[in-house]
């Protein structure tokens, strides 16, 4: 086989496609684990697809034959720290899915309680930030400057400013 | 003009302190800052005076063309005097205005004195894009000094909108910046200005643009709301922003570019109808007011609208009474606010209908209030008179400007006498007021402004003397600034003014009906709150509808984006292979159809073992494959990987349920179907369409022989790593730092740097007599959860299999191996001692800290790298180093070795951080349910 026609056979793209096929379906899944197990699929599918990138050949080690016939190296050296960050992130999530069971007793993603919150608002019309909306420092009654403390006594007898 | 700059920022950071020291005292020192400022600009005045500049210029960020390029003229110079020395009055004012012990004192102080250097950026900039700097900072400064109050929500309301409105217009301002920049080539006001500028349709944008910015910092109409609702500031800051200093800029501004820009289309125009129009209605706005500075606030509007139809419309004439009416309104307003600021003290109120009785309180306040008002309504001998004076006759022959300028002085005239009247009349009725006694330094400030009004006015010829070389710039002048015009026009109008004001005071009780009815649109914020309210709106219905809360529904749609635009983009313009070979090794596809099989089986696996199983089945597969391929190195750190991730799992499936949970809606299901289904078709086709779309040479194709020469090693993919893409495997070390922190800090509930589980010392005697011990861990652990098997193994196996790893690492540069797979094969070997002899064999096995090694691990590749750079390399470069070692003999040494090392020391510290995490500390945790109740019923699965 020579360097111009070594490249991704039908077998390996098929492999490709039913692993990233079968990551998305699983990571589609609202229990951790199963996103988890997906991820890894979908990482095992790409990794694969990286590695495709390139040519196939013998190991690239100079001296253990040509050095045309040799795969490349580029992308494994890609796909190497990408399978080292993978299991980083294996233990990451399995700690997450532990943790969600510890506080929650299963490792289900439930719907975010703070866009739920939004929708609800958003369906009973009402504004956002509590700062704003609603009246304006002119429906305050303690409109302006507030340091002397002789008018916070004077307001007991008068109504204040305005 | 940097040293002032310097200095006003050292004081600033140093006021929390001197305030800390002297409580509002510090102000006086603090006051030092501002009037060194005026000083230097008095100094400067026979450089000005007859047209002159004076300019530094400091290179600042020279790829952006951008230099500090301060340049001084005749209006920066007078601004410069109004800043500097209102805000020395000011500093001084507020030594007494503030009691000791006042919350937020500290702050204050400073951000007073970092706004009047803000300002100063902004005065003496020549630079635009230096100016917006500052033009920025003021607004942030201001945004503070208003909302200095935050617990009240007023305050936080004021600031707020007064930053929205003054933001918005800046960076409007910006884009106009940049318009009139890119198109001028410079951005340097000095050389735009000498140059002629290049016509066109940019020209008009970018003038709207900047107008929008001048007129937002100005409080000029459609932007004015934002100023009397600012007066929630304290009456200092309000005097200094709000009448002297910031809201000039939008005039200086605006007098700044009218030499140059006056004459294009829409300049004049909307100058001259925003500036009238705010003129009338704040005045208007101000006769209805009862709160004194809330007056004095529409009073400012009225005048600012004055200043900038003034300013702006571009004559040389209305150009010199600009500038005179810019120094006369800075002197009675700020006068005016201190005023306003001792009543309230003194007094506890500044709502005119409680205050009666006030004149005989304090003869020099009320002869003060008495000048500025005066000079406010343009009564000669006073400044005002003099600039009023100019201002009619700059335009006798615009009529209709004219009638709207003598219409709002009118007005003028009218809430002058409001605001006398109002602070210093007695009432019947009313109660006076039992002032108390006025401290001196809160009384000379304001008198010192009415002093100096009442003294310009008769100073006019030397006043215009001063300010004649900016009306210079607009062309010759023939006006000048005069106490006695004689009988002109101009008088004759003033005259007019000051009786029409009067009358209209005097009417103030039949016409309150009329006040009543006719409100005006600049006190309401109706404006200002809907938009706000509108973006609320919008903003609630947008996250609304597309932020519906679902994991999966937006991993979904983040997918479909990906079939269908790479998917599409591939079915539109693959290159596609013709032909392409089944295999090219007989047990592809063998491999291949056990991985496919995997896949699918894990899909539809019920259990969480058995998926995870067949999930480590497509990963040994995987790992076939890249045998096949021809790339060992992955194969081994595939296979590594994969043993651990096994591991790691059970660790945690020990825990969870058995059963994934019972499958939810079936629509859902079949729509995640047809997603993965797409994508695998897309992943498939982008592995074909990739494979034939090179046009370009590998850049890989150099990597053998670079990994021999530079990288002194002959397994290019390991040298790949550690030195021609070193870069890649530091940040990805980085984040298995993070990751394994992250692991530990989720699981531990306390620190886990602590001491860690120590074998008791108890057990460890009981047992030794009974029979041979393998492990020292291994008699903590049940007997039911012993195996004497796999201690014994252990036992025999740990050492070979740690130094297996040290012989990896060292051997990785020229065969497969290297820092990632020895790391692995040293962690694995804890695992097995941790399954073995259960947490307290892990700290046998390792007694330091994961963190420790982590950290380690992360210095020692940094480290490599630093060095590098220390002795003159680049960042991780390798070099050889030949020792003669006794004994062992010659030895080659990369110093990419070091580095190596560095990742073997955080894979092994990643897996010792989980092992802690997810074995000894979730074992504890195991420990505690049992002995509190018996575990919990979902703790059935698996264990070690």
């Amino acid at each position: 086989m020579t360097a111009s026609d070594a490249g991704p056979t039908m077998v390996l793209v098929l492999a490709v496609a039913v692993l990233v096929g079968c990551g998305v379906i699983l990571l589609l899944e609202r229990s951790l684990t199963r996103i988890l197990l997906g991820v890894i699929l979908l990482g095992n599918g790409v990794n694969l697809l990286i590695l495709l990138g390139g040519r196939s050949g013998g190991a690239p080690v100079v001296g253990t034959g040509p050095v045309d016939e040799m795969s490349d190296p580029l992308p494994q050296a890609m796909v190497l720290t990408a399978i080292v960050i993978t299991f980083g992130l294996t233990a990451f999530l399995l700690a997450v899915a532990y943790r969600s069971w510890y506080l929650t007793g299963d490792d289900e993603v439930p719907d975010d309680l703070e866009d739920r919150q939004i929708i609800r608002r958003a369906g009973r019309n009402e504004a956002g930030a509590v700062d704003h909306g609603g009246e304006g420092p002119d429906g305050d009654p303690e409109q302006v400057d507030p340091e002397p403390a002789r008018r916070r006594l004077r307001r007991g007898r008068g109504d204040g400013p305005r | 003009m940097l040293v002032l700059l310097i200095l006003h920022l050292v004081a600033a950071l140093a006021a929390p302190l001197l305030v800390r020291w002297w409580g509002p005292r510090a102000c006086y020192p603090l006051a030092l800052a501002p009037a060194a400022t005026f000083g230097w600009a008095l100094a400067r005045t026979p450089a000005v005076g007859h047209g002159g500049a004076v300019v530094e210029t400091y290179p600042w960020i020279g790829q952006l063309g951008l230099d500090i390029a301060l340049r001084l003229t005749t209006l920066s110079w007078l601004l410069t005097l109004l800043v500097g020395g209102v805000g020395a009055l000011v500093l001084v004012y507020s030594a007494r205005y503030f009691e000791p012990g006042a919350p937020g004192m500290a702050q204050l102080a400073a951000v007073l004195v970092a706004f009047a250097g803000a300002m100063l950026v902004l005065i003496f900039a020549d630079d635009l894009l230096l100016l917006y700097v500052g033009w920025e900072l003021t607004t942030i400064f201001s945004y503070l000094l208003i909302g200095h109050s935050s617990e009240r929500r007023s305050s936080r309301w004021a600031a707020a909108q007064a930053l929205t409105v003054t933001t918005l217009g800046g960076l409007a301002m910006l884009v106009g910046f940049i318009l009139l920049g890119e198109h001028a080539g410079s951005y340097r006001w000095s050389e735009i200005a000498t140059h002629p500028l290049p016509g066109g349709g940019y020209l008009i944008t970018a003038v709207l643009l900047i107008l929008a910015g001048a007129l937002s910092k100005s409080a000029v109409l459609p932007f004015s709301s934002w100023l009397p609702v600012a007066m929630a500031a304290p009456t200092p800051v309000s005097a200094y922003l709000h009448a002297a200093a910031m809201v000039k800029a939008g005039v200086y501004l605006v007098g700044l570019l009218a030499p140059v820009l006056a004459t294009v289309g829409p300049w004049r125009p909307v100058v001259l109808i925003a500036g009238v129009a705010t003129m009338l209605v704040g005045g208007w706005a101000a006769l209805r007011q009862n709160d004194l500075k809330l007056l004095l606030a529409y009073g400012t509007v009225s005048q600012l609208g004055l200043l900038v139809a003034v300013t702006g419309a571009g004559t040389p004439a209305a150009a010199l009474a600009g500038t005179a009416m810019l120094l006369a309104h800075a002197l009675f307003k700020a006068a005016l606010f201190l005023v306003v600021g001792v009543i309230d003290h003194g007094a506890g109120t500044r709502d005119l209908r409680e205050l009666s009785g006030l004149r005989r309180w304090s003869r020099p306040l009320f002869g003060v209030a008495v000048l500025a008002a005066a000079s406010m309504a343009g009564v000669p001998p006073l400044v005002g008179f003099v600039a009023k004076e100019a201002v009619f006759a700059a335009f006798t022959d615009d009529p209709l400007v004219l009638t709207g300028l003598v219409a709002g002085t009118v007005l003028t005239v009218a809430y002058s006498a409001r605001f006398l009247w109002g602070a210093f009349a007695d009432r019947p009725g009313v109660e006076p007021v039992q002032p108390t006694p006025i401290a001196a330094s809160m009384l000379v400030p304001p008198a010192v402004l009415a002093v100096v009004g009442l003294l310009a006015g008769p100073a006019a010829g030397v006043l215009n003397g001063l300010l004649h070389p900016y009306a210079e710039l607009l062309g010759s002048v023939d006006a000048h600034l005069t106490l006695w015009p004689g009988p002109t026009a101009a008088l004759g109008l003033s005259g007019l003014a000051l009786v029409g004001g009067g009358l209209l005071f005097a009417l103030r009780g039949p016409l309150a009906p009329v006040l009543a009815r006719l409100r005006s649109p600049v006190g309401g914020n109706q404006g200002y709150e809907w938009v706000v309210d509108r973006f609320d709106r919008i903003a609630i219905e947008v996250t609304g509808a597309t932020q519906r809360g679902s994991l999966p529904q937006y991993l979904g749609i983040i997918l479909v984006a990906v079939v269908l635009l790479p998917g599409g983009a591939m079915l539109a313009a693959g290159p596609w292979r013709a032909r392409l070979p089944m295999w090219d090794n007989p047990l592809q596809p063998v491999v291949v159809v056990v991985i496919a099989v995997a896949a699918l089986l894990a899909v539809r696996a019920r259990r969480r073992l058995t998926a995870m199983l067949l999930v480590g089945m497509t990963g040994y597969g995987t790992a076939m494959l890249f045998i096949l391929h021809g790339a060992p190195d992955l194969a081994l750190t595939q296979f590594l990987v994969e043993t651990a991730t096994i591991a790691v799992f059970v660790l945690v499936l020990r825990r969870l349920p058995e059963r994934f949970s019972a499958r939810p809606l079936r629509r859902s299901r079949w729509a995640r179907r047809a997603i993965g289904v797409a994508m695998g078709v897309v992943a498939g086709g982008l592995a074909l369409v990739a494979a034939g779309a090179r046009r370009a040479p590998d850049i890989s194709a150099a990597f053998p022989d670079l990994a021999v020469s530079e990288g002194y090693g002959r397994n290019v993919v390991n040298v790949t790593l550690v030195d021609i893409r070193a870069w890649d495997t530091m940040g990805e070390v980085a984040v298995l730092v993070v990751a394994a922190t992250g692991v530990a800090s989720l699981i531990f509930e306390r620190s886990r740097t602590g001491p860690r589980p120590r074998r008791p010392e108890s057990a460890d005697r009981a047992v030794r007599s009974d029979r041979p011990v393998w492990l020292r861990g291994g008699p903590t652990l049940y007997e039911e959860r012993r195996s004497i098997v796999l201690e014994v193994v252990t036992r025999l196996i740990f050492h070979t299999v740690a130094l297996f790893s040290l012989f990896l690492l060292f051997s990785g540069h020229n065969a497969p191996g290297g820092g990632f797979a020895g790391g692995l094969v040293a962690g694995l070997a804890l695992v097995v001692r941790y399954l073995a002899g259960g947490r307290y064999e892990l700290t046998e096995a390792a007694p330091v800290g994961a963190g420790l090694i982590l950290g380690a691990g992360l210095a020692l590749a940094v480290g490599t790298g630093a060095v590098a750079l220390l002795v003159g390399g680049s960042v991780l470069q390798s070099a050889k180093l030949d020792l003669s070692l006794p004994l062992i003999g010659d030895v080659h040494l990369v110093t990419a070795l070091f580095f190596d090392i560095g990742v073997y020391l955080i894979v092994i510290g990643l897996l010792l951080d989980i092992l802690r995490s997810l074995g000894a500390e979730v074992d504890r945790h195991i420990e505690a349910t049992d002995t509190a109740d018996g575990g919990l019923a979902v703790d059935k699965g698996g264990g070690p």
